[in-house]
C-alpha cells in the first residue's frame, strides 16, 4: 500500500467529535407506532382537531406506502415499531427567561457551540434549537416581531399562527409525497416555522439546530418558511447528535414558499453521527426538502454540506412555478468510513424564463459509496428554461465509490441544459507536491478537498463557511495514511 | 550540506541509480547533465522523498542528519527544495493561501513566529519582485491554467518564498523562451548566497550562461561519470554523450 492509501485510511479513523450524551430527563411515548401514538403526541401538543385529522390522514396514507428500495444505499430493514416516536425534555423550560433552561440543555448547546443567550445578537443569528422532538428556545424572536417576522416553534407556530399553518403545511410536500415525508406528516413533533411579511428583508441569519439525544428515538422535525413578496431571508440549519450503537431515523420536511421577488436562502451544515469505522450505529437520515417559488422573479438556493449520517437520503428541490424564478442547489457531500449517500436535487421548470443551478460536489473515502441524483425536469410551458449542473466527485483512496445518476426531462425545444461531470482522484501527485512544500499529508488533503469544495463554501455565509471547513477536516481525519 | 554516498535506488523494480557518489558544499552551484534516462530526475525525486523510488542502498546525509529516513515534509522543513520539472495543478487553492500554509510550516519547524496576512503579503510582495511575477497570479489556483513559463516561474516564485538551504532544480528550463529564462535565472542569481547551495539539473548548456555553476557533472546509467568546471558543458554541447559514453566502455 503505497503511503498516501495508508493516510487515506488513518484519516478516514477519526473519531465523531459530537458524540455526547447529555443526561436530560425527557418524557417518551411507548415504543411502535399507530393511531394511539399519533393521537398521543397531537394531545401532547394539545393541537386543534383539524391537525390531529391531517395526521391520521397522513398515517392511514403512509401504511399503504412501501419503503423506497431505488437509492443506491443498502441497510437492513427499518422495524418502524420499535421506534420512539416522541421525546422531549422533561423540565418544560419556558421561553421568557433563560435562567429557567434545563441547564443540562443549556450545557448541551454549549457543547454544541450554539449560545442561546442574547449576545448573539453579535453574532446576529437567531437560533431555534430542537433536541429530540421539541423546540427549546427560539431567541431574538421580540427583535424579529418588531419587523414582523415570526420565527418560532413549529408547534407555538400552530397555536399562535393556525391560518398560516393551515395554509401552508403540507402545500409543498404533500403528506402522499412519499415513505418518509407521510411518517414525517404522522408524528412530526417539532421544528422551525418561519414567516417574513411582505417586502420585509430579514436583518440576521436564521438558524435551527437539531439534535437527536435520547436513545432509540426517531426524529421528525418539520420546517416551514414562508417568504411573502418582495421577502428576503437565509436561514440555517445545524445538526448533530450522540454516538450510540443502534442506527437512529431522522426523516424530516422542510418546506419553502417563496413569493413574487421573494429570496430564501437555506443552508444545511448536517453532521449526524455518521456510525463507527465498521458501520455500526449511525442516523439515517432520510429527509424531503423542497421549495416552490410560487411568483415570478421568486428564488430559492439551497446550499449543502453533508457530512455526517450513516445514510443520507436528500433531494432538495426546487419547483420553479413563476415567471423568470430561480432555483439553485450547492451541494458538499463527504462520505467516509461505511458512510452512504444518495442525494442530489430536482428542479422542475414550469414557469418561462426559469433558471436554475446545480453544483454538486461528492467526496468518498474509506469504503463509503457516494451517488448524486438529480432531475431537471423543462415543463411544456417553460420556454427559455435554463439550467446549468456540474457534478464532480472526488475519490480518496481505493475502496470507496462515487456515483452519477442525473436524470434529464425536457419538454420544451427552447430549453436549454447543460451539463458537466468530472471524476477525479486526490492524486498521489498532489500530495507529494504540497509534502515537498513542508505540509502534512492531512494537512495536503484538506487543502486539495477545500480546494475542491471552494465553489460551494462560497455560498455559505462566513461563520457558517469556517464550520463547515473545520467539519470537513474532521470527517477526513485518517482518510490518508 | 549535502553528502551521497554509493546511493542505490530503483522505480518500479528497475534499478535506476548504481552507487552514486556526490558531494555539495555550502554557497555551491551544481550542474547536472547526461543523456536521457541517466537517472537526473531519479535523484531528483530520491531526495525529495518520491515514494515511488526506493532505496535499495547508500546513504544521504543533509545538513548532518540521515536524510532518506526523513518524511518528504521534514526534508522540506529542514530546508530541501526541489522546483518540478511538471508541477502539480491544486483547483480552488490559491497560489497565496497555499504558500501561506507552506511559509508557516516551515517557520514552525524552524521554531520562527507565524507570519500574519499582513507579513506574508508584504513578504509575497517583495519575493514577486524577484521572478517578476503578476499580482494577480497569487490569487488564482496553484498553477491551474498556467502556462508552461508561469509553472516554471511560480516553482521559483515558491523557492524563493520559502528560502531553502538547497534548492534542486529539475529541468526547470525546458519549455521556457529566452525571456522566461532569463527571469527564472535572474531569481535563482539573487537567492544566492555563501551558504545556499543550488543543484541544477539540465539538458542544455544555454540556462549555464546564466546560472554559471561552480561544478558539471555527468550523470550516466546511474552514476556520476565526469564532473568538471563550466567547460564541461560547453564541451557537452559541442561534442555530444558519445565520446564520454566510449570512455567509460574503453575504462571497463
Amino acid at each position: 500500500m503505497s503511503e498516501d492509501l495508508k493516510i487515506l485510511d488513518e484519516v478516514t479513523n477519526s473519531d465523531y467529535k459530537w458524540g455526547f450524551v447529555s443526561n436530560i430527563e425527557s418524557d417518551n411515548a411507548p415504543k411502535g407506532l399507530n393511531e394511539d401514538i399519533v393521537r398521543f403526541i397531537s394531545l401532547k401538543k394539545s393541537e386543534p382537531e383539524w391537525l390531529l385529522q391531517w395526521r391520521l390522514k397522513a398515517f392511514r396514507h403512509w401504511l399503504t406506502m412501501t419503503e423506497p428500495k431505488w437509492p443506491n444505499v443498502s441497510y437492513p430493514e427499518i422495524d418502524f415499531q420499535d421506534i420512539i416516536y416522541y421525546s422531549a425534555p422533561k423540565k418544560k423550560p419556558t421561553l421568557n427567561s433563560l435562567d429557567e433552561l434545563d441547564p443540562e440543555i443549556k450545557a448541551t448547546f454549549d457543547k454544541l457551540g450554539i449560545s442561546l443567550i442574547e449576545q448573539q445578537r453579535l453574532a446576529g443569528v437567531a437560533v431555534d434549537a430542537v433536541i429530540d422532538s421539541v423546540s427549546v428556545k427560539t431567541t431574538f424572536r421580540e427583535t424579529l416581531a418588531e419587523l414582523g417576522i415570526i420565527f418560532c416553534s413549529f408547534s407555538e407556530a400552530v397555536h399562535d399562527h393556525p391560518e398560516l399553518i393551515k395554509k401552508y403545511l403540507g402545500s409543498v410536500v404533500p403528506y402522499t409525497d412519499n415513505f418518509y415525508a407521510a411518517l414525517n406528516s404522522a408524528v412530526f413533533s417539532d421544528g422551525s416555522f418561519c414567516y417574513i411579511p411582505k417586502g420585509v428583508r430579514c436583518p440576521m441569519e436564521l438558524s435551527t439546530y437539531f439534535r437527536i439525544n435520547s436513545a432509540g428515538t426517531g426524529q421528525f422535525e418539520r420546517t416551514l418558511i414562508v417568504a411573502e413578496e418582495g421577502a428576503q431571508v437565509s436561514y440555517l440549519e445545524g445538526c448533530t447528535a450522540p454516538m450510540r450503537d443502534e442506527n437512529q431515523l431522522h426523516a424530516a420536511v422542510v418546506e419553502i414558499v417563496s413569493h413574487t421577488d421573494a429570496n430564501v436562502k437555506y443552508s444545511t451544515v448536517q453532521n449526524w453521527y455518521p456510525g463507527d469505522k465498521n458501520g455500526k450505529g449511525g442516523i439515517y437520515n432520510f429527509v424531503t426538502k423542497r421549495g416552490i417559488c410560487l411568483g415570478d422573479r421568486a428564488k430559492i438556493s439551497w446550499t449543502q454540506v453533508e457530512t455526517g449520517s450513516a445514510i443520507t437520503w436528500k433531494y432538495p428541490s426546487v419547483i420553479l412555478k413563476g415567471d423568470y424564478s430561480i432555483g439553485e442547489f450547492y451541494s458538499v457531500a463527504v462520505t467516509n468510513n461505511m458512510q452512504q449517500a444518495d442525494t442530489g436535487t430536482k428542479m422542475i421548470h414550469l414557469g418561462k424564463n426559469t433558471r436554475s443551478v446545480i453544483v454538486s460536489k461528492g467526496i468518498s473515502c474509506g469504503r463509503s459509496q457516494n451517488s448524486y441524483r438529480g432531475l431537471v425536469k423543462i415543463g411544456k410551458n417553460a420556454s427559455y428554461a435554463r439550467n446549468f449542473s456540474q457534478c464532480d466527485s472526488l475519490l480518496i483512496g481505493d475502496k470507496c465509490g462515487a456515483h452519477t445518476f442525473p436524470y434529464l426531462e425536457v419538454a420544451n425545444k427552447t430549453a436549454k441544459v447543460e451539463h458537466e461531470a468530472t471524476t477525479s482522484k486526490v492524486g498521489e501527485d498532489q500530495i507529494f507536491y504540497c509534502n515537498q512544500r513542508g505540509i502534512s499529508t492531512e494537512d495536503a488533503v484538506n487543502l486539495i478537498v477545500n480546494g475542491y469544495c471552494k465553489e460551494v463554501f462560497n455560498q455559505l455565509p462566513m461563520e457558517f463557511a469556517v464550520e463547515a471547513q473545520k467539519l470537513l477536516s474532521i470527517s477526513l481525519e485518517g482518510s490518508v495514511g | 550540506m549535502l553528502s551521497i554516498k554509493n546511493l542505490q535506488a530503483a522505480v518500479e523494480g528497475k534499478q535506476i541509480l548504481n552507487g552514486l557518489n556526490f558531494e555539495v558544499k555550502p554557497g555551491e552551484v551544481h550542474a547536472i547533465m547526461g543523456p536521457n534516462g541517466s537517472g537526473k530526475s531519479t535523484l531528483a525525486s530520491v531526495l525529495a522523498g518520491r515514494e515511488e523510488y526506493e532505496v535499495s542502498g547508500g546513504s544521504v546525509s543533509f545538513l548532518g542528519t540521515d536524510l532518506l529516513e526523513m518524511s518528504p515534509e521534514d526534508r522540506a522543513r529542514a530546508g530541501l527544495f526541489l522546483a518540478f520539472q511538471y508541477p502539480v495543478e491544486i483547483p480552488g487553492v490559491s497560489n497565496a493561501n497555499f504558500l501561506k500554509t507552506a511559509v508557516n510550516e516551515i517557520r514552525k519547524a524552524r521554531g520562527e513566529e507565524i507570519l500574519d496576512s499582513k507579513a506574508f503579503l508584504k513578504l509575497m510582495n517583495e519575493k514577486m519582485k524577484l521572478v517578476e511575477m503578476d499580482k494577480a497570479m497569487t490569487q488564482r489556483s496553484v498553477n491551474e491554467g498556467f502556462s508552461g513559463g508561469e509553472k516554471k516561474r511560480n516553482e521559483i516564485f515558491q523557492m524563493a518564498m520559502l528560502e531553502p538551504k538547497l534548492s534542486i532544480l529539475d529541468e526547470t528550463d525546458s519549455g521556457l523562451d529566452i525571456d522566461a529564462l532569463r527571469i527564472v535565472s535572474n531569481g535563482v542569481n539573487a537567492l544566492r548566497t555563501p551558504d545556499r547551495s543550488f543543484i541544477v539539473i539540465t539538458h542544455y548548456q544555454r540556462l549555464l550562461d546564466y546560472i554559471v555553476p561552480d561544478f558539471v557533472h555527468v550523470l550516466y546509467k546511474g552514476r556520476i561519470v565526469k564532473s568538471g568546471t563550466k567547460d564541461l558543458a560547453l564541451e557537452l554541447e559541442e561534442k555530444g554523450y558519445d565520446w564520454i559514453k566510449e570512455e567509460i566502455a574503453v575504462g571497463a
